[in-house]
């Protein structure tokens, strides 16, 4: 073992460049996806069959493919397609699908929404048929029953579900690393094992930075779960 | 052009090949992981603990090049010391069994502790006061039981695994996302390519998954389902 290159501060610098990239991925991927979830959600539980079954076809193939074979197809599928190709040079908002960055966060945005719609769509049909009676007997319109009430104990619900497609994207925003000139933490350990040929040291060291974050990311939904989930907590004698 | 589709299929074998033996070695393991959990021995629930922690907070990617590029300059480094001369290359094939098996040993050893804790206790003691020893236990009265209860949680971790095994790729092993990509640069037409494989894939799942709901009716048959 060799940690001393690992310490050098040219290489702490490539790994905090690499963090950077890949919080910024995660956090923006995981509000993109959160929106769109919100209205694939809803479209789940519509009344519209031909909503549903759109919806729910997107949701099967996001959740039944690789999310390595969406990056690919994204990043370098698109690219074959005469439609885009005439458009990227000077056409907006096209122009962005030459951005390494823009191609990976699409992917990871589309999938993670696809995953988050089909958890939410569950936790609304969960909602007691009670209160939605109570709701509708108070006079509320449909979309007062779904904003007032079915939504904020659905994304409750979601919570604890919710942690683990956190942590899942987390994970899965490594493969970012396989596009070239995206420097996240995987990269960034994958160069300085070619620099230098020290695979245990780099790939380790990525991997506590990764299961540190982690770490975080499961005690903030802890802290979000006793204070959301709080009316579901054992109660003390 | 259809040698390119042809030579894709044959990567698809190879990767229901690595998916099958993953799932074994994940199967196996998930069983070590269960059963030293709920022993109560202070050390191996310690160890299962740290294994399932760990290995459930790092990425799939990060750990399978780790075991691949680390491995393979563990072995020489091993082998140099025994005084041999000779330098080995970890088989990317059974690094990327290896790699994917031991994740997927992690999700499962949980998904396999959960499944035993439902059976109900009297079962096992039943079975001991038969005279039954702890392994004819678990081949008679546990494992038949544990099966209902696995198989969501278990259907669930075949799912993810078949998705990880694209990144078999990755370390050089020629299963079909591999063959795709060096289609779609040789012909220049990786759309094409990659949705192939994507259906490849989706194929894979929703076979999967029906087979599973099949088992799972074979296996409830005994349970009598109320109607909500």
């Amino acid at each position: 073992m060799n940690w001393s290159v690992i310490a050098q501060p040219e290489t702490l610098q490539l790994y905090a460049e690499g963090l950077m990239t890949t919080l910024w991925l995660l956090l923006s991927s995981l509000a993109i996806g959160a929106v769109l979830s919100l209205v694939l959600a809803l479209a789940l539980v519509s009344k519209i069959a031909l909503l549903r079954w759109v919806v729910g076809a997107y949701t099967y193939v996001i959740r039944g493919t690789p999310l390595l074979i969406q990056l690919y197809l994204i990043y370098y599928g698109l690219a074959q397609l005469e439609w885009i190709q005439a458009r990227w040079e000077d056409v907006w908002p096209w122009t962005y699908f030459k951005d390494a960055f823009f191609c990976a966060l699409l992917a990871f945005s589309l999938n993670t929404a696809g995953y988050t719609a089909e958890m939410l769509a569950g936790a609304m049909r969960e909602t007691p048929a009670g209160e939605i009676e109570a709701a509708k007997a108070m006079g509320m319109g449909r979309w007062q029953v779904l904003r007032r009430i079915v939504m904020p104990s659905a994304m409750r619900r979601c919570l604890p579900g919710y942690s683990n497609e956190v942590v899942m994207m987390l994970h899965s925003t490594s493969l970012a690393s396989t596009v070239p000139a995206m420097l996240d933490v995987t990269a960034a350990a994958s160069r300085i094992y070619s620099d230098y040929y020290l695979p245990f040291e780099a790939y380790l060291f990525a991997a506590g930075i990764y299961l540190s974050i982690t770490f975080a990311v499961i005690g903030l939904f802890r802290s979000a779960e006793r204070r959301f989930l709080a009316h579901l907590a054992p109660r003390p004698h | 052009m259809s040698g390119y589709y042809l030579s894709i299929l044959q990567g698809a074998l190879l990767t229901v090949g690595v998916s099958m033996a993953a799932l074994g070695v994940a199967i196996l393991l998930g069983l070590m992981g269960a059963a030293a959990k709920l022993s109560g021995r202070p050390v191996l629930v310690a160890l299962a603990t740290a294994y399932t922690t760990v290995i459930r907070g790092v990425p799939e990617l990060v750990l399978m090049l780790l075991i691949f590029y680390g491995g393979t300059i563990g072995l020489n480094h091993l082998m140099e010391s025994l005084g041999s001369r000779e330098t080995v290359d970890i088989n990317p094939f059974i690094a990327g069994v290896i790699t994917i098996g031991f994740i997927y040993g992690a999700y499962m050893t949980e998904t396999f502790r959960g499944a035993i804790l439902s059976i109900p206790k009297g079962q096992m003691e039943a079975a001991w006061a038969f005279g039954m020893g702890r392994f004819r236990t678990f081949w008679r009265i546990t494992m038949p039981q544990m099966v209902r209860y696995a198989l969501p949680g278990f259907t669930n971790n075949w799912l993810v695994l078949i998705k990880a095994t694209a990144l078999v790729s990755l370390i050089g092993l020629q299963d079909m996302t591999y063959l795709a990509k060096q289609a779609s640069a040789a012909s220049r037409e990786p759309f094409t390519f990659f949705v192939f494989v994507a259906v490849l894939f989706l194929l894979y799942t929703s076979g999967s998954l029906w087979l599973l709901r099949r088992v799972e009716q074979r296996f409830s048959l005994g349970v009598q389902r109320a109607e909500v």
